[in-house]
């Protein structure tokens, strides 16, 4: 989380020349594993062959077949069906929070940015303080004070989430109030909510969704990470966090399978949203320059 | 006789970098019911900062402007005050490439504003908007455009039909034509002096540039670091310059020999 620093997405000219012989390939890479994935974890019943929680203590950590494509957890459990059901708490739990996160964020930013002066000196402070708590302390803290499952840490995430958006936004409100069509609007009697709101958001707003994009990646990362401490999801539910969790009795027997698949999907998924938002706010940054 | 516009000692001086700039001294001056009244100075000079704070942009750290007998404070309260100092003074911004919103198209742009200080809804506002576009010579084509799609001068009429929107008694032109080819300045300058006429509007013409000026104005001031140094008609400050300072950016202007 500390890559993610708050001009993360804005002016990174460094890979421009490498980017422009790539191409477009690796934006249509990553959107087409998120929505690979996406669509895995709406249409799990249609696509899991088996049920993610039936046992068959006869079939224990097999390897890969016809039958289980990616083999059998250490109760037998069928690790590819595990993996598509497990794909909607990984991607509802990040979204979540960042939807929380992204609207608590263009809420504050936009009030320091736009207001200015000693509300904004208080609010960023008060950011400052935030930006000090990895979000995943943050998380144990509100597991220990309201128990174990999602909503607490969720809940916590959102809260120390928001100063990155915020941060993002307030900068962007505040290079963008000396634009000219800015002060234009403003001349032509248009009241600052509204040239804040309805002018400015917009115009920002593309930026705020490459930064979102980035942030659910490391959601992802922490929310699993709290479930393969067991602080997060509770069985029967399981989500790729708490399957890497389950199988570390099978890795110590030297049966790494049923770890490995869970984390290459959290990694490739984590890369994913990481590469697009920063492709995304590259370009947007290229092309307003 | 009550002016339209009269300017009253402007002083601003920003702090930066610890010194401080004077970028406007006791700037006053009158512009009479749709007349028109030319700024020149070099770079530097203090147009914008004087331009802003007539507009509204930047609050003066004294002097007063006062537009039709009645003081217009520098931080309008409520709607209806806000509308009001709108209507009074439109500006035109210098760079046409950054005084548009790039999300919005020329008849939406124009459209909005017309939606904010008029009652007219439906066809009524749509005429209303391609009559604002037809007086700058835009059509229906360019209504649905994006400004990126547009030319420098282009935009700059967007500009002026977007500040015409409000119907404002006076329109302040910040080196309006600056950053356009001669031959779009002078179509620009042209159209200028034809809306002038036509709606009677107060030009406040600000340029470097003191020919630009004489095809617009009638009268004009000459301003040095923040100082009003030397004022009078347009052809007597051409032909007769007084201050050493206007003779100056007399020579900058390239003449035929
Ligand atoms: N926001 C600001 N902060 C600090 N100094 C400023 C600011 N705006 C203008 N100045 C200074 O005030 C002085 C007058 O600037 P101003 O922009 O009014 O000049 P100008 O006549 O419009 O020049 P130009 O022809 O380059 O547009 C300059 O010295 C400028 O550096
Ligand atoms: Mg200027």
């Amino acid at each position: 989380m500390t890559a993610l620093a708050p001009t993360a997405v804005v002016g990174r000219a460094r890979f421009a020349k490498v980017r422009a012989f790539g191409g477009d390939w690796i934006i249509w890479l990553s959107a087409g594993v998120l929505v690979l994935f996406a669509l895995a974890a709406v249409f799990a019943p249609l696509i899991a062959p088996y049920d993610p929680e039936a046992t068959d203590l006869r079939n224990v950590l097999a390897g890969p077949s016809g039958d289980h494509l990616l083999g059998t957890d250490q109760v037998g459990r069928d690790t590819f069906s595990r993996l598509v059901y497990g794909a909607r708490t990984s991607l509802v739990g990040p979204l979540a929070v960042v939807a929380a996160s992204t609207v608590l964020g263009v809420l504050v930013g936009l009030v320091a940015g736009w207001r200015g002066g000693r509300l904004d000196s208080v609010i960023s402070r008060v950011l400052d303080i935030m930006f000090a708590f990895p979000a995943l302390l943050l998380a144990i803290l509100a597991v220990t004070l309201f128990g174990k499952g999602l909503v607490a840490p969720i809940v916590a995430m959102s809260i120390a989430y928001t100063p990155f958006i915020a941060r993002q936004v307030r900068g962007l409100v505040i290079a963008s109030r000396s634009r000219p069509y800015v002060a234009a609007y403003t001349v032509q009697g248009f009241s600052p909510t509204d040239v804040a709101v309805r002018r400015v958001l917009p115009n920002i707003s593309p930026l705020i969704l490459a930064q979102a994009t980035v942030m659910f990646g490391y959601a992802l990362l922490d929310l699993a990470a709290m479930s393969f401490l067991g602080l997060g999801v509770q069985p029967p539910t399981s989500d790729w966090g708490s399957m890497i969790n389950d199988s570390r009795g099978a890795v110590l027997l030297g049966e790494p399978l049923t770890a490995v698949v869970p984390s290459v999907a959290v990694i490739v998924t984590v890369i994913a949203f990481n590469v697009l938002g920063e492709e995304l706010g590259d370009r947007i940054a290229r092309r307003d320059a | 006789m009550t002016a339209l516009l009269e300017v009253e000692d402007l002083c601003k001086t920003y702090r930066a970098h610890g010194h401080e700039v004077a970028a406007a001294s006791a700037v006053s001056f009158r512009l009479e019911e749709g007349g028109s009244l030319g700024i020149v100075g070099e770079s530097g000079s203090g147009k914008t900062t004087t331009a802003r704070m007539v507009v509204g942009l930047e609050r003066p750290d004294s002097g007063r402007i006062v537009f039709r007998g009645q003081e217009l404070s520098s931080r309008p309260r409520g709607r209806s005050e806000r509308l009001e100092r709108a209507r009074a003074i439109q500006i035109v911004f210098q760079d046409p490439y950054l005084s548009l919103d790039p999300r919005v198209a020329v008849g939406a742009a124009v459209e909005q504003v017309v939606k904010l200080h008029t009652k007219l809804a439906g066809a009524d506002r749509r005429r209303r908007v391609l009559d604002l576009l037809g007086q700058v010579g835009l059509g229906e084509r360019e209504a649905g455009t994006l400004p990126r799609r547009l030319s420098g001068g282009q935009r700059q009429r967007v500009a002026i039909a977007r500040a015409l929107a409000v119907g404002p008694a006076v329109l302040v032109l910040d080196e309006a034509v600056s950053a356009l080819d001669v031959s779009v300045q002078a179509q620009v300058l042209n159209l200028l002096t034809d809306i002038r006429e036509l709606t009677g509007v107060g030009l406040l013409f600000i340029s470097h540039d003191l020919a630009v000026v004489r095809y617009v104005c009638d009268e004009a001031l000459v301003m040095r670091s923040g100082e009003v140094v030397e004022r009078g008609s347009t052809a007597q400050l051409l032909s007769a310059p007084q201050h050493a300072y206007t003779r100056v950016l007399l020579d900058a202007i390239p003449r035929p020999a």
